[in-house]
């Protein structure tokens, strides 16, 4: 698939000092002379700060790490999770749409997003907070159909309740990740039928859902 | 059936205590320095005489890709990186590891990086698992303040370091070559091989890249000795495994079974049976999306191992089974997986390239049965010319459930063209 920068771009790119921080450190995880190894993470910082990922923002990630600009193009443009375009001020939805998804119910997922976000994928919103797109598997195909929103998952999905997770998100709240079922993970849904002695009662969520809950950065800080 | 007792992953479902505590109290840690003093030689030799074939797909013994790492020290570092890209449509069980039992890989690392002289471990988790990735950052700083990684890691007298390193969206970035091209900063494209990345890999330094399932068993079949591990499941399959079986069943789950497990035993047993019963069953997809479908007929008696399903000109894959029952539009759910292969070839090689997009636009015709009946064999004929004359797997992967369709639902196909009358003609196709 093409995929070029957006034809509208902003002045410039700087990293926040916090994040130029934690560029330093992530640089770090790797021997001298190997920085350019960090430009996936570091892109990936920038756009988490920038919403999108504009082109001066990736010169700007090639500079930091010593690269030739041209390399960071290539990076930029092969990997599917960076947006070169702005997506929904509020939320982008990204739909999984393969097999074990298509065949759980995903296209009445992508209808509604038809209906209620954009005709067309990677379409902003009348309002603009929206945007949506279908992916490709996402590694959660026992809680099909599921969509990811921000850094969580929304599993076990259908028209209704992933309709009701965007009035939540409309109306500025952010419901917590994980099954619309009832499963705490990706255990069958009438309960495990292994592991019956491995149970602590004190424990609520499963450690994803427990991780978005406890940082609630689903859709950035 | 497997019981409890002889489960590794006993924290699969994260209901009990994720942290080091927890994995302590389930066993994990336990004596780690003696089973690291036991030696280089001995541990590659307990994983080869154990049977455990990599987790990952291709099935490849683990213990003998160890011991391709070069004898000797020649001055390079050397390096264990592990695949956590978990990317193949219906794999969802290396997620449940790193979020829910991640000690088990956090130890499995430092085991399996000794054993081939490692110091430093990357762990390469798909972008998409961020609070997977989180999660394991979290276990891997309780590890480090624990003293079990780090300098004398464990009081093993071994130093060892693990970092979490992340892709972006590319399935591709799953074959172990792209990862390691995607580790250095660069496209996942895969590499010519050889040198295979035991002689030159990351860095072009010895590298061994494992998958996380295979890691994670390595500390228990340790400490529980080979011959409990070899006597579950059939020779040369042995083992517990993860299964994740996902699709048209009452209960989808991941569950870790016996290797070797009835197909039928593990969807009745764990996932509640079939949707409308085994009799509504019309295909399974066994090992993942990149492994031909095995109708209905041949599920009877389905053994779900490496070697059974091999027979079958199947696959065991990454164990990822996708049931499919009556109300399945078949060739539409293998387009799908066609669609899939065409948005994820890395572009580099002309054969996945080009055939990628092609077997996918004419599976779209197949699908409204608007081809002609010819075209079934011009695709077998296209996905033959790609299978195997690429650099990587990911052609064949793209061809594989294209034929397994052909080879078993052609009858299908055939009426429903028939049905649709006369198509848009082969030119359109070449």
């Amino acid at each position: 698939m093409r995929r070029q920068f957006s034809v509208n771009q902003p002045d410039g790119f700087e990293f926040t000092p916090e994040n130029l921080e934690w560029v330093r450190g992530q640089i770090g995880k790797y021997p001298e002379g190997r920085q350019a190894s960090a430009v996936i993470p570091v892109l990936m910082r920038a756009q988490e700060q920038e919403g999108w990922l504009s082109r001066p923002a990736v010169e700007n990630v090639a500079d930091l790490l010593g690269m030739a600009h041209i390399r960071a193009y290539e990076v930029a443009t092969f990997y599917y999770m960076f947006h070169l375009e702005p997506t929904g001020s509020v939320a982008h939805i990204q739909v999984c749409g393969t097999t074990t998804c298509m065949i759980c119910g995903c296209e009445d997922l992508i209808e509604v997003c038809r209906s209620r976000i954009a005709p067309s994928p990677f379409q902003l919103s009348p309002d603009g907070r929206f945007s949506w797109e279908e992916v490709e598997c996402l590694g959660a195909c026992c809680n099909a159909p599921m969509v990811q929103i921000g850094k969580d998952y929304y599993e076990d999905l259908d028209a209704g309740t992933f309709g009701t997770i965007l009035d939540e998100l409309a109306a500025g709240r952010v419901p917590a990740p994980g099954s619309r079922q009832g499963r705490f993970s990706s255990e069958p849904k009438s309960g495990p039928t292994t592991l019956l002695g491995f149970r602590d009662p004190l424990i609520a969520a499963n450690a994803a859902v427990a991780k978005a809950v406890e940082l609630g950065d689903t859709l950035g800080d | 059936m497997l019981e409890d007792k002889d489960r590794i992953f006993t924290n699969l479902y994260g209901m009990d205590d994720c942290s080091l505590a927890g994995a302590r109290r389930r066993g994990h840690w336990d004596g780690t320095s003696e089973l690291v003093a036991k030696g280089v030689d001995a541990i590659v030799d307990e994983i080869k005489k154990s049977g455990l074939r990599g987790r990952g797909g291709a099935g490849f013994p683990t213990g003998l890709k160890w011991s391709f790492m070069p004898k000797g020290v020649d001055g390079r570092p050397r390096y264990l990186v592990i695949n956590a890209d978990e990317s193949e449509p219906g794999t969802c069980k290396d997620r449940e590891i790193m979020r829910h039992d991640p000690h088990t890989l956090i130890e499995g690392c430092l085991i399996a990086g000794f054993a081939m002289g490692a110091n430093t471990a990357y762990i390469y988790i798909r972008g998409e698992y961020v609070r997977e990735r989180e999660v394991l950052q979290d276990a891997i700083d309780e590890a480090y303040g624990a003293g079990l990684l780090g300098r004398n890691a464990a009081n093993s007298g071994w130093d060892f370091d693990i970092f979490m390193h992340h892709g972006a969206g590319a399935y591709i970035c799953g074959e172990e070559t792209a990862l390691l091209e995607s580790l250095e900063g660069k496209k996942g494209m895969p590499r010519m091989k050889p040198p295979f990345p035991a002689v030159a890999g990351l860095y072009g330094c010895p590298t061994t890249v494992n998958n996380v399932e295979s890691i994670a068993v390595v500390p228990t079949i340790l400490r529980r000795g080979s011959e409990w591990f070899a006597g579950i499941g059939r020779p040369n399959n042995t083992g517990t495994k993860i299964f994740a079986v996902s699709g048209h069943v009452n209960q989808p789950c991941v569950v870790e079974e016996a290797m070797s497990i009835p197909l039928r035993e593990l969807i009745d047993r764990h996932c509640g049976g079939v949707r409308g019963g085994w009799s509504n069953l019309k295909a399974v997809i066994p090992g993942g999306s990149s492994v031909p479908c095995l109708p209905a007929g041949l599920c009877d008696d389905a053994l779900m191992d490496f070697d059974w399903l091999a027979e079958q000109k199947s696959g065991l894959g990454t164990a990822a089974v996708i049931v499919m029952d009556q109300s399945t539009d078949i060739v539409k759910a293998i387009w799908r997986l066609s669609k899939f292969y065409k948005h994820e070839s890395c572009g580099q090689c002309t054969p996945c390239r080009e055939g990628a997009g092609w077997m996918m636009r004419v599976m779209e015709r197949l699908v409204t049965g608007s081809a002609e009946v010819e075209e079934i064999d011009m695709l077998l004929d296209v996905s033959k010319q790609v299978e195997g004359h690429t650099i990587c797997a990911l052609g064949d992967a793209a061809a594989w459930p294209v034929q397994g369709l052909i080879r078993h639902f052609r009858d299908e196909i055939e009426d429903r063209i028939a049905s649709k009358g006369s198509g848009a003609g082969a030119q359109i196709a070449a």
